[in-house]
């Protein structure tokens, strides 16, 4: 019997631990080694160089770019993607006429919302950066002839073409793209929450906005801390939005380069796969700082209902 | 807790900032005509969000049917007539078709081997007692936070020694490899949710470890399978940075996120704007239809990993 059990075991964990081990653990450890060597990628031979891939890093002014993009994203992504979701998730729970009976009510039609708001999340971010190319055309874009339309032909902007609007253009394709799913995954986490809890603070003469602030989300605070690291993650990444839609890419003028985006041109364009490797270990300790400082900003105590 | 002595209008079990929020009247009052300035407010604000995220998909849509002169000259106006020729173009010349079934094939092959493979580890994992069960737990679950772009320059490398490279099953086995993390992460929590006394009876019955797992456990875990298997689904059919880099051989070898952004090239050279507007509609109509009849389980499926 026991004899079966680890042959069991064995039988059903053998095939996933391998293709593990082949295709994720194993490049993850070989990154950082190279990362302290000269390989170019290109032939099979290379030198140890030590920290000097580091050190090229310090003084590397793009990298300094990257990582400051990386940042602002880090900032300001998860912020306006969560604050909209919370604010567009609070109205559709609570922002409803106030039927007979019941403290707080839905808006009519909320359904229909939720579905149409988690249209881009279905779609590949691939789409996505096309569409909004393709919206951006200072020319024949969607938005520069919408502003003709209403009459602000003297505004019309350069958007992608302009370094210093290039990635606000980013960011908010980003954040069209993500807002739906924290709509629908803070509704979820709304409707949860007990009415009791809704009418207790309207009999305290609470307003709305008291309520969201003191009622809503100390309840929800698990799921936005869930949601802050995805949408941290996403910003550290931003790879294919910036590859597939900005000018150059990555510019104008390197104004939308991010880190992955920059180890990528390094690794696959410039044969430098060895510094490319030292940038991504850069990125892993961004994003490792970013986990630990959510992680100890978001500690508290956890409300049971 | 201090309760202030301010006079708050009777609302007698207030919190301490209560007082600040009174106003004339009682609250109930306040709150009707509060709730309908802030009906038509939120009513407001939700239709303006729901309007910037539908106008570009339907701007997308009604370029598709337009010459490529009403496209520069009016991006706004309706098409003058249905111009199917662009979809055409796009399907049969600029290997739209094949980018399909490209797709098809390596996300069929994936999906089935993340599914099998992720519940067979999962399953391990949750219900059985054995030395290291932590350690590999960790390590799959772990890898849901670190970046793939790091692993991506070695992993280039290690599929080009193995031959792997621009191949359909190269590209399923990475898919299967990098779904893991999450679809072991959220089916062995599903599979600790379920009884004990089932399996036992079937063990006890004679059945082995295998057939039970098979035959009662797995259509126990349907609803955890069926929201898992969604999330990886649609992550592995949109999928962009993998193939972007392990799946650079010939043009009609593309998968169909990588095959539309060289659609966007190449026919941005020729200037044929219709033709890729066709093809960014015909690979985002069958998912959004799609989602639009399954939507309750998409939703449920996506926002599973993020609700406990």
């Amino acid at each position: 019997m026991q004899h079966g059990k680890y042959r069991f075991i064995a039988g059903f964990l053998i095939l996933p631990l391998a293709l593990y081990g082949v295709f994720v653990i194993s490049p993850f450890v070989q990154a950082i080694y190279y990362s302290f060597t000269d390989w170019t990628g290109l032939s099979s031979d290379f030198r140890m160089t030590g920290l000097k891939n580091y050190q090229r890093l310090w003084n590397d002014d793009v990298f300094w770019k990257a990582v400051w993009h990386n940042v602002l994203l880090l900032l300001v992504l998860p912020v306006v993607t969560l604050g909209l979701g919370l604010f567009f998730a609070f109205m559709l729970n609570v922002g409803g006429r106030r039927r007979k009976n019941a403290a707080v009510a839905g808006v009519r039609g909320s359904g229909l919302y939720k579905v149409v708001y988690f249209f881009p999340q279905v779609l590949s971010i691939a789409i996505v950066a096309l569409l909004f190319q393709f919206a951006y055309n200072p020319n024949s874009g969607a938005l520069n002839s919408f502003l003709s339309a209403v009459g602000l032909d003297s505004v019309r902007p350069e958007w992608l073409g302009d370094p210093r609007l290039a990635l606000w253009c980013v960011t908010a394709v980003m954040v069209w793209s993500n807002v739906g799913f924290y709509v629908v995954l803070f509704s979820a986490g709304m409707s949860a929450i007990p009415r009791d809890f809704y009418e207790a603070a309207l009999l305290d003469g609470a307003n709305r906005l008291q309520t969201f602030f003191r009622v809503t989300l100390p309840l929800l605070w698990d799921t936005v801390q869930t949601g802050w690291v995805y949408m941290g993650i996403m910003a550290l990444d931003s790879f294919a939005v910036v590859q597939i839609m900005t000018v150059g890419p990555g510019g104008p003028d390197y104004s939308t380069e991010v880190l992955s985006f920059y180890l990528y041109t390094k690794a696959f364009r410039d044969g430098q796969a060895g510094y490319a490797t030292s940038l991504g270990v850069a990125l892993l300790i961004v994003t490792m700082i970013f986990a630990g400082v959510v992680l100890k900003l978001g500690r508290r105590e956890r409300l049971e209902y | 807790m201090a309760v202030t002595a301010e006079p708050t209008g009777g609302s007698g079990a207030a919190t301490p900032d209560a007082g600040k929020a009174a106003r004339p009247g009682t609250p109930r009052e306040s709150m009707g005509r509060e709730g309908g300035v802030l009906n038509v407010f939120s009513h407001g604000v939700l239709f303006i969000w729901g309007l910037m995220v539908t106008l570009p998909l339907l701007w997308a849509v009604m370029s598709a049917f337009k010459t490529d002169k009403e496209i520069f000259t009016s991006p706004w106006a309706l098409p003058h007539g249905l111009h199917f020729d662009a979809w055409s173009r796009a399907w049969s010349q600029a290997h739209m078709s094949e980018y399909f079934l490209n797709s098809v094939i390596v996300v069929a092959g994936s999906l089935t081997g993340t599914m099998l493979l992720g519940s067979m580890a999962a399953y391990v994992l949750a219900r059985f007692e054995f030395p290291g069960n932590r350690f590999i737990y960790f390590l799959f679950v772990g890898g849901m936070s670190f970046p793939v772009i790091l692993a991506l320059v070695p992993l280039f490398f290690v599929m080009k020694n193995m031959q792997l490279l621009d191949t359909y099953h190269g590209l399923i086995l990475v898919y299967i490899a990098y779904s893991l993390p999450f679809t072991i992460f959220f089916l062995s929590g599903f599979f600790r949710t379920l009884p004990t006394s089932v399996a036992e009876a079937a063990l006890i019955d004679g059945a082995s470890h295998t057939r039970t797992f098979f035959q009662v456990m797995l259509p126990m875990a349907k609803p955890g399978l069926i929201s898992v298997g969604i999330f990886n689904f649609l992550g592995q059919w949109n999928q962009y940075l993998l193939p972007t880099v392990l799946n650079v051989g010939d043009e009609d070898k593309k998968l169909l996120p990588q095959g539309l952004v060289a659609l966007a090239v190449s026919q941005g050279y020729k200037g044929d704007w219709s033709g890729l507007f066709a093809g960014l509609v015909m690979a985002m109509l069958p998912v959004l239809a799609a989602y639009v009849v399954f939507q309750r389980q998409v939703q449920a499926g996506l926002t599973a990993g993020a609700l406990k």
